[in-house]
């Protein structure tokens, strides 16, 4: 963790930061100061420091919450799909998760989310920024909030990515596409457009004829020029195209048993990136997990995907754990909806955003805990019903970042981070 | 990518043919266009209005504009702003072979004959219309809605028509286009459209109007926005329905939940303003699409004027661009003045759009140059006050699909439109998809906020798509065929120079890259244009509009 720290301007990131801090729970936990942040290089966070980085498995399509992580087993609703223990008395998990069941005691699931959006565009938005789309504004997804709160470290490659990104990817919304994810498809193939198709020589003389270019456009509007910060962007870039950070992508570099353990996928794979990522800092990694739309043959489909799930996310929950980073790390994993109760008739479930399970680990959560049920006999009445918002402020608040701060949108109305209300039993 | 791959052997398998129409310029005499309409007293008389305005301006404040800027600069912006492409080699050469007075208006009646032009700006203006949403599933034909646009923009359409048919129209979404300005806004798993959605589309997209925040609550500083005003204006798309025969007005009175008392109340349609101008006749949709279009509804003039005026500055004539205050403009708002002078002869020609981009054209401002112009040395620079009191054209960041749009024409030295070879053209629709994903689409914003990203900065110095447009390539590349073809070593620069940036180079430029190009020969040579074509493609002149 060498490169956190060091000798990088952490200034431009302080003032944006708010000096508000929560109150009431976590006590001195909240009360993050310069020293403090400087103090993240530490390996070893005592315990009640925020966490730093977010994983997000997402699962899109939309899960069903029956086959995954709240199972009806032996009721109708069930459609036969059985459950199995997990390492956390009276806490089951479907069958087909038996690795994550035995790091059930890392996991909290909340398995009764609610929200009013059964398309996958809308439920999207909502699941990754914790709004619903308003056609007034573009909300900021939680891995922009992130990046735009948090200080910038020493990263020197895009500290919000996004790896195998679904169709919508993570945004920065009103916060400005800088906060937009980086977008890398599979770990097994070179990161795009972060190498030059020519050699450094040839590198050198190019950006010496971009500066005789520059030049001539730079005259008589050199202010303007200077303030697009083009030329600046473009020696970021070179910064990131030299960074050895980058190597934190080439998940090569892991011993076999390592990249095994995560499952020969691409969704493996990236689980893996992911974790190196958050090593040097990056500080939203999201990870799509595509094709749980099982409108027809809903357990088939499951299978196939969970089967792919399974030794990715209980990898990197065991992985993060071994090495002493789970603490600062928050894993989250879930999708735009659940599906419903009922089994149509071509074997499917279709969307079902009435009571829905969403995954959360790390980062301070206390593992071992279910909150919520929904109905066994397949209503759409939940017991401590939450709202999507809910888990975005408790994400916020393990992260140290105050939900409650504003933003103010281009139309001029302050926007809170997150309108939910912590759960407060996960962070426990 | 093997798409690609497979499209060039399938170029080379069409043989000579192929070859001869890219590499020959065949595009000469295809091309006819309408002539351009003579300007006629009123159009003349708004555009010396809208000058005097600004100069007035201009003077109280102490400043002096900047100078015009040089035909091919003004060229190049309406290429962006109208068609999100720049001119190609092809279009430079017969540009310059007009008679100098004139020839800007000759290119914009070109412009907008193509059908390049109506395609852009039908995509820019459905983005308002219906956002960038798939919508829901089967109920909405995003591409139908977008060509329907096209279609009456391309037609030249009187504009009032056009929203009236977006307000009212009944039907199926897939044989009445119109009707999907309702259906995107259905409610899933229920037979109408969301009123409140509606309604705030209407009032920003149609009449610049931000009123949202009455959806939840009475406006904090305007007494005329109340949310029972916003529930009313909402109450007009409150009868809409979708059956067999698509969306058809019910007879269902609009209800909607009482906040405070928790009640089902019936809302009564009514609009916000101006209610006299409301017609008697016609179902509730029409009636309200006759208030939004009616010629003394200003709102509605003047939110199409900022529009226009945004399309092709990238920047609002008066802002925010949806915002646009009712009344009447006191004498120290130059900016509104102008836009009710452009507003009222918009509403007086009968909403004829091409006729508004060519009075917005023919103004001074947009023909100013971006820069100042030392009168001795090189260290002029703007001013703050010039900057914002429109005496320079603002220097603004392109949208991904301009940028796109650039560059794939500049690697081409002949025009990519309807008339290019279709394997170009599906090559065209391929790369482009694939750099605006990845260089990131702006979405239902007009306008692009703050500098560039370095992932687009990574694109453009690295990608995939600058590559190997810019890579030795006889057959698709400009670069390689400048290398190969061009007479001298000066004129290869200037070829390209003028096929990416518009553009003549300075004389350091010149000297610069001609001496670059001395000595090396055929694939070096080919690379060192190359080298060229990526440094003018990486260049800020080429991201931004200026």
């Amino acid at each position: 963790m060498k490169h956190l720290g060091g000798h990088v301007a952490l200034h431009n990131t302080f003032d944006r930061r708010t000096a508000l801090r929560l109150s009431g729970f976590g006590a001195a936990a909240w009360l993050t100061r310069v020293a403090d942040l400087l103090a993240v290089e530490s390996e070893h966070a005592p315990q009640g420091e925020p966490a730093r980085s977010i994983i997000l498995l997402w699962m899109a399509g939309g899960p069903s919450q029956l086959e995954t992580f709240d199972p009806h087993a032996g009721r109708s609703i069930a459609g036969g799909t059985r459950s199995i223990r997990t390492s956390v008395k009276g806490i089951e998990l479907a069958e087909g998760l038996p690795r994550l069941a035995e790091q059930m005691d890392k996991i909290a699931i909340v398995r009764s989310l609610t929200s009013k959006e059964g398309d996958h565009e809308r439920g999207t938005y909502l699941l990754k920024t914790g709004y619903r789309p308003d056609p007034t504004v573009i909300h900021p997804s939680i891995g922009a909030i992130s990046c735009h709160e948090l200080p910038h470290g020493g990263t020197e490659i895009p500290r919000h990515v996004s790896i195998l990104p679904g169709r919508w990817p993570a945004r920065g919304g009103m916060l400005g596409d800088k906060y937009d994810a980086f977008l890398v498809g599979d770990p097994a193939e070179k990161v795009p457009d972060v190498t030059s198709p020519v050699s450094s020589e040839r590198l050198a003389e190019r950006i010496e004829a971009l500066d005789i270019v520059e030049r001539a456009f730079s005259r008589g509007r050199s202010g303007q020029v200077e303030a697009t910060r083009h030329r600046a962007t473009v020696e970021q870039a070179r910064g990131m195209m030299a960074s050895e950070q980058l190597a934190a992508f080439d998940i090569q570099q892991e011993p076999h048993a390592v990249r095994e353990a995560y499952g020969d996928t691409p969704f493996g794979r990236a689980c893996l990136a992911a974790r190196r990522l958050t090593e040097v800092g990056v500080r939203c990694v999201e990870v799509t997990l595509d094709g749980w739309d099982s409108h027809a043959n809903n357990h088939e489909v499951h299978r196939e995907l969970v089967a792919t799930l399974d030794p990715a996310i209980a990898a990197l929950l065991a992985d993060l754990h071994q090495r002493d980073q789970l603490r600062q790390t928050l894993v989250l994993c879930g999708g735009e909806f659940g599906r419903t109760p009922r089994i149509n008739p071509l074997g499917g479930r279709d969307h079902w955003p009435h009571g829905f399970s969403y995954v959360l680990a790390g980062g301070g959560v206390r593992g071992g805990q279910a909150i919520g049920q929904t109905d066994p006999e397949g209503g759409s009445e939940v017991d401590q019903p939450h709202d999507v918002a809910d888990i975005h402020a408790t994400a916020l608040a393990a992260l140290g970042i105050n939900p409650l701060k504003e933003n103010i949108s281009p139309a001029g109305r302050p926007i809170k981070l997150s309108e939910g209300q912590v759960i407060r039993p996960l962070l426990g | 990518m093997g798409t690609k791959d497979l499209l060039l052997v399938a170029i080379c398998a069409t043989g000579l043919a192929v070859v001869a129409s890219i590499v020959v310029d065949a595009g000469g005499s295809r091309r006819n266009h309408l002539p351009f309409p003579p300007r006629d007293a009123a159009f003349q008389g708004t555009v010396e209005r809208v000058d005097h305005t600004f100069r007035q301006a201009w003077q109280s404040a102490g400043v002096s504009p900047s100078v015009r800027a040089a035909d091919l600069a003004i060229a190049r912006r309406l290429s962006l702003s109208l068609t999100g492409t720049i001119p190609s080699l092809e279009e430079i050469r017969r540009f310059e072979q007009q008679p100098a007075e004139g020839r800007i208006d000759w290119w914009l009646a070109r412009l907008l004959a193509d059908r390049r032009c109506s395609d852009y700006l039908a995509e820019r203006f459905a983005r308002a219309y219906v956002g960038v949403e798939d919508g829901p599933f089967l109920l909405y034909r995003r591409r139908r809605f977008v060509a329907w646009l096209s279609e009456s923009i391309h037609q030249n359409r009187p504009y009032d028509a056009v929203v009236r048919d977006l307000i009212a129209d009944t039907g199926l979404w897939t044989d009445r286009p119109a009707t999907n300005f309702i259906t995107v806004a259905m409610i899933p798993e229920t037979n109408y459209p969301d009123p409140d959605k509606l309604a705030v589309r209407v009032c920003r997209s149609m009449l610049g109007l931000r009123i949202d925040c009455a959806q939840c609550h009475d406006h904090p500083f305007d007494d005329r926005w109340t949310q029972r005003g916003f529930q009313s204006l909402a109450a007009y798309f409150g009868s809409t329905e979708q059956g067999l025969s698509g969306i058809y007005e019910a007879k269902r009175p609009y209800k909607v939940e009482d906040y405070k008392s928790g009640e089902q109340v019936t809302i009564e349609p009514d609009v916000p303003f101006d209610g006299h101008l409301l017609p008697d006749e016609g179902t509730l949709r029409q009636r309200l699409a006759g208030w939004v279009t009616h010629p003394d509804n200003r709102a509605f003039a003047r939110a199409t004027v900022n529009r226009m005026w945004t399309l092709l500055f990238a920047r609002p004539l008066v802002e925010p661009l949806d915002d646009i205050p009712l009344g009447e403009p006191r004498p120290d708002q130059p900016e509104q003045i102008v836009l009710d002078r452009l507003a009222d002869e918009f509403a007086g020609s009968g909403y004829d759009l091409h006729r508004l981009i060519r009075l917005i054209a023919a103004t001074e401002v947009f023909r100013l140059e971006s820069r100042a112009i030392a009168v001795s040395g090189d260290a002029a620079e703007l001013t703050d006050v010039q900057l914002h009191s429109w005496a320079a054209f603002p220097l603004t960041r392109l949208r991904p699909e301009q940028v796109v749009g650039g560059l794939l024409q500049s690697v081409s030295l002949t025009t990519v439109d309807y008339h290019s070879h279709i394997l170009r053209r599906i090559i065209k629709v391929i790369g482009q998809q694939e750099f605006v994903e990845r260089y990131g689409d702006v979405g239902e914003n007009e306008l692009t906020s703050g500098g560039g990203t370095i992932p687009q900065r990574l694109l453009m110095l690295n990608g995939k798509l600058v590559d190997e447009r810019t890579d030795s390539n006889p057959l698709m590349n400009a670069a390689t065929r400048i290398a190969m073809l061009a007479p001298t070593d000066e004129s290869a620069v200037e070829t390209a120079y003028l096929a990416v940036l518009t553009r003549r180079p300075t004389t350091a430029e010149s000297g610069y890259f001609t001496e670059q190009l001395t000595g090396p020969e055929e694939d070096a040579r080919s690379d060192k244009l190359g080298d060229l074509y990526w440094a003018l493609l990486n260049s800020s002149e080429f991201s931004y509009h200026h």
